[in-house]
């Protein structure tokens, strides 16, 4: 399958990037791993006039620490989130959530900025940032922008971002102490889209009790969710099996599923129940210091 | 559409080319330089029949567009033998029977190659791992397994290979 024709730009900064970017306007699409917009330029979903490819732009593949806040660049790849020691060591959440994303050939490409940019309420990062609280730094001709994850993601394959905009990072706050989190997610097969996925993120205090809590959900909405009744039911408590038990039923009550090829939506509100209960239990564990 | 002048490190051979951006780097490689160990199987990122080695890391290329491939080095499975000898990963294949049809095998052994950089003595579950990208409708994975195994014990005992 052959895309139909473009015009390539190859820009080496990102200032450069984005001043081609208002030049060309909105129909123009950035390239970085590519893993989802060079499919659907072959099956002519997408057939944009002119591609500017960002892979040559220096500077954008990191996963770091920083002043409070885990960095993660334009082009840092998948596969570098499962060979990074900060991850490895830190972030088992983001560790769950890279190593269900299609598979490993793909990750050596695919970008987790890319898979918040692209918009698909399918990707699975999104879950996950909403979780942790992320936020995104958006640059444009004006400068940059932070823009919380929580609000970017505002229709199907549509975020916040202007169309003169480029996702440059993803900014997480890095977790306090006794903090846990976990993805979870359901698919049919190796390569497939979630047919249900959760993830969980809390933070306890020094008795045990439930301080701050993220859950967002895949692929059971036109948007990636972030369950914010959940949330608040669980702040302020005690994470035993009962309110464990509760909360996975509200967040089974927020998503809004649809029925399709993967399944019924109270098949899908089901999973969402039990993979909530599944990730609160883990998260605990890691809270406490375990695997 | 304008078209744009690229040079790729292939096999160790330096090919330079007036390519069309659209052009996938799986195309640029079978049809331009009719070099057709490559495959296309299910062209939509699935089955890793083109897997190729772009600067070390294992990609599917049909996936990948050639003027990305500029000014970097790509290993097909054209460039595994040296010397006329097998590489370990091949020699795997040979040995363990891990093929049948044989259309998979290309993107298996690349990937086995790559794979094999990384991890020198890996278990059974991080081949089957390392593999999720890479379809086989003959053999059930098993002779895969084993070739991959094979060839990683003769890497360690052999350095080269």
């Amino acid at each position: 399958m052959i895309p139909r024709s473009f015009e390539y730009f190859a820009p080496q900064t990102l200032d450069e990037a984005v001043s081609l970017l208002g030049k060309l306007g909105e129909e123009a699409k950035i390239l970085s791993g590519g893993q989802s917009l060079i499919p659907m330029m072959k099956l002519r979903l997408a057939t944009p006039p002119y591609i500017i490819d960002i892979n040559r732009i220096p500077d954008l593949n990191y996963i770091t620490e920083l002043n409070g806040f885990l960095r993660i660049g334009a082009l840092a790849r998948e596969s570098d989130f499962e060979v990074s020691p900060t991850i490895l060591s830190r972030y088992p959440i983001l560790m769950d959530t890279t190593v269900v994303i299609a598979d490993p050939l793909v990750r050596n490409q695919a970008t987790a900025c890319g898979n918040l940019a692209h918009g698909d309420p399918a990707n699975d990062h999104p879950a996950t940032m909403l979780a942790l609280g992320a936020s995104i730094i958006a640059v444009g001709p004006s400068g940059e922008r932070e823009i919380p994850v929580e609000s970017f993601f505002t229709s199907l394959f549509t975020t916040a971002l202007r169309p003169d905009e480029i996702l440059k990072e993803i900014k997480v706050p890095i977790p306090a102490p006794s903090s846990g989190g976990a993805y979870l997610k359901i698919k049919r097969k190796v390569g497939d889209y979630a047919t249900a996925g959760v993830a969980v993120q809390i933070t306890l205090n020094g008795s045990g009790v439930c301080q701050l809590a993220g859950i967002g959900l895949t692929n059971v909405g036109f948007v990636p969710l972030k369950a914010k009744e959940t949330e608040a039911f669980l702040t302020g408590k005690t994470l035993d099996d009962a309110t464990i038990k509760r909360a996975a039923e509200i967040a089974a009550g927020e998503s809004q599923p649809i029925d399709d090829i993967r399944g019924s939506a109270e098949y899908k509100r089901d999973l969402v129940r039990v993979l909530t209960a599944r990730g609160l239990n883990r998260a605990l564990i890691r809270a406490k210091g375990g695997a | 559409m304008a078209k744009f002048g690229i040079k790729v490190k292939v096999n160790g051979v330096e090919r330079a080319a007036e390519v069309e951006p659209r052009l996938l780097l799986v195309h640029f490689l079978r049809e331009n330089l009719r070099l057709t160990g490559t495959h296309v199987g299910c062209d939509t990122s699935h089955c890793g029949a083109c897997t190729v080695v772009l600067d070390g890391r294992a990609i599917k290329s049909c996936s990948v567009f050639a003027v990305q491939a500029d000014g970097r080095e790509v290993l097909t499975v054209e460039g595994l033998e040296q010397d006329g000898k097998l590489h370990a990963i091949q020699e795997g294949f040979f040995q363990e029977h891990g093929l049948q049809c044989g259309f998979c095998t290309p993107g298996m052994l690349m990937t086995g190659y790559a794979f094999l950089k990384s991890n020198s003595n890996p278990t059974e579950d991080e081949i089957r791992n390392a593999i999720a990208g890479n379809l086989c409708r003959c053999t059930g994975y098993v002779n895969i397994v084993k070739a991959y195994q094979y060839a990683a014990a003769k890497l360690r005992e052999g350095g080269e290979k």
